[in-house]
């Protein structure tokens, strides 16, 4: 191996370019998965001229992927890293890169979506709409360039940040620190998608179990609390205290199953779905059933 | 008002840069101040256009699309109500009726975009078998369809507000059934496991099972933050690379079974 394939700041730019069209062809399947693809594709036709090589590159960037739009740049830029040793004969292999890339994509989207979604934006937005409610045309002109020169720099400078970082940790691949990496990605990568199918995949049982009547002694007697704000003062008291607001206590299948352990039934379906992948049926069967399932389920009163 | 043909190729523009700016969510041209105002822009009602804009992206500042689930769709608001203004021909005395019409499009667009998200598994499926062929041209195309389906999403209803009223097309977008509706806001909770399935039967092992057990338990238990939990489980990666090293050089030097079990893996 005489020369060493390198990725140019160009080929960089290319590819940092294309990351802004991440979720054009964002699906219910494996989310942003070919707009990853779609991405690399400038890194993949430099570093790949063997015909089979590039064809198994392109295969492995279609996997699931999903994070927040703009934090997938730094994983993009360790990802980049990693292809480049591989063409270069590095043993970096598809557990490792897929398992940088679930591994990063949960924690960075717990970060993007507060920073860019709730807190930028607003703050943008609500200073643009400001000017621009009073009929301001620099509303709208002021909103758009920020965000744009935010977001165009952020992408730019992680991408080339994880690029950089990812070089380190392919260089010292003597002290096994790449192997490391892969097991310690993959750790991370079932402990986070455990939590995400936890709190993201959402499903609600609607059926009441029980509907119980309540000692009237434990039940607010709203007809006889005092007029005005003495009696709502005295009606937030008593809930604080333990009191009920209803006669009743109704208790949902829901309320049942978050007895045991929240997230069982998300828990449940992903495990099911992952066995009927493994029989071989199409992920879409499994989708469309999912929505047939939401709607017979919201008729009969399931959901 | 009566808008010539240059208008409406320009209005039809602007559609389909917020439908696909509505997923690609960077250059922002889907927020109601961007939309609004590039509509008031060409039909010249800019002064409109811009108080349209500033008082609808007040009421949107929240909406996100997070994780898989998908946000009120600000561009079909925006870009609707702006045309519902625009036709209106009150100029600024209209932006009352514009926004009151802009909240129910916004949900109703909710619904069209999760139906394009699930036809685009039909292009990344079309993208698999170019990648199978090693064809990075057929690849790309397929991503751009996916992205032209994304803004013909708000093309076609805007087009529709054009040709028709806008009574018939508001009618037709909110009188969908509460049970379709409601059920593919369910099913949509539910189908994100899919995706998740498919990556945790391509990373499992026997060795890092116990790992999504303790990610399950802790994110079902505690109200920590993903962030949190991204550090737990960096911790948690290091705390058991460093044990499973330190029963192998050792060896005999603790006589530390656990490491030794660690290490044979």
């Amino acid at each position: 191996m005489a020369d060493k394939i390198k990725l140019t700041k160009k080929d960089r730019f290319a590819v940092a370019w294309r990351s802004q069209f991440l979720q054009g062809s964002w699906n219910y399947e494996r989310m942003q998965n070919g707009g990853w693809a779609y991405t690399l594709i400038p890194a993949i036709k430099k570093l790949y001229k063997d015909e089979d090589d590039k064809k198994a590159a392109l295969k492995r960037h279609m996997e699931f992927f999903n994070t927040h739009p703009y934090v997938a740049a730094p994983i993009i830029g360790v990802t980049l890293a990693l292809e480049e040793e591989r063409a270069n004969g590095a043993n970096v292999d598809d557990t490792a890169i897929q398992g940088v890339k679930v591994g990063m994509m949960g924690p960075l989207a717990g970060i993007g979506d507060p920073v860019f979604w709730f807190t930028l934006r607003p703050i943008l937005g609500a200073l643009g709409a400001t000017l621009a409610i009073g009929g301001n045309i620099l509303g709208p002109i002021l909103f758009f360039t920020l965000w744009n020169v935010i977001r165009f720099a952020f992408i730019w400078y992680t991408q080339e940040f994880g690029y950089d970082s990812g070089s380190k940790i392919a260089d010292d691949l003597s002290g096994g620190l790449l192997q490391d990496i892969t097991k310690g990605a993959s750790i991370l990568g079932m402990f986070i998608l455990a939590a995400l199918v936890q709190r993201w995949v959402s499903i609600n049982f609607a059926p009441v179990v029980s509907t119980v009547a309540l000692d009237p002694a434990a039940v607010i007697d709203w007809a006889n609390l005092p007029y005005g704000y003495e009696g709502i003062r005295q009606a937030f008291d008593m809930v604080g205290a333990g009191y009920s607001q209803s006669a009743y206590r109704v208790t949902t299948l829901q309320s049942n199953l978050d007895d045991l352990i929240p997230g069982l039934a998300p828990l449940l379906l992903t495990l099911a779905s992952m066995w009927l992948l493994k029989k071989k049926i199409n992920p879409i069967t499994i989708i469309f059933g999912l929505f047939a399932v939401g709607i017979v389920g919201y008729l009969i009163g399931l959901f | 008002m009566d808008l010539n043909v240059i208008q409406i190729i320009f209005i039809l523009i602007i559609a389909f840069l917020a439908g696909a700016e509505g997923v690609l969510d960077q250059f922002q041209f889907h927020q109601p101040i961007i939309a609004c105002t590039l509509i008031g822009l060409v039909t010249g009602n800019l002064e409109a256009g811009i108080i349209l804009g500033g008082t609808l992206q007040m009421i949107a500042l929240g909406w996100a699309n997070i994780g898989a689930a998908v946000a009120p769709d600000a561009a079909l608001a925006s870009v609707a109500s702006s045309i519902i203004l625009v036709l209106g021909g009150q100029g600024i005395n209209g932006v009352d009726t514009a926004i009151a019409v802009a909240i129910p499009l916004a949900v109703a667009g909710l619904m069209l975009s999760m139906v394009v998200r699930t036809l685009s598994i039909i292009v990344v499926h079309a993208m698999d078998a170019a990648a199978e062929k090693g064809n990075m041209r057929a690849m790309d195309v397929w991503h751009w369809i996916g992205i032209i389906i994304q803004g013909l999403r708000i093309v076609i209803p805007a087009a529709a507000i054009l040709l028709l009223d806008a009574a018939t097309v508001q009618n037709f977008l909110t009188g969908m059934p509460g049970w379709l509706t409601n059920g593919m806001a369910i099913g949509g909770g539910m189908v994100v496991a899919v995706g998740y399935a498919l990556v945790i039967n391509m990373m499992a092992s026997k060795e890092v099972w116990p790992f999504f057990m303790i990610g399950f338990v802790i994110a079902a238990l505690t109200e920590i933050t993903l962030i949190g939990l991204g550090v737990l489980g960096v911790a948690l990666a290091l705390i058991y690379l460093t044990l499973s090293k330190s029963g192998g050089s050792g060896g005999g030097n603790h006589g530390d079974p656990l490491g030794d079990i660690l290490n044979d893996y």
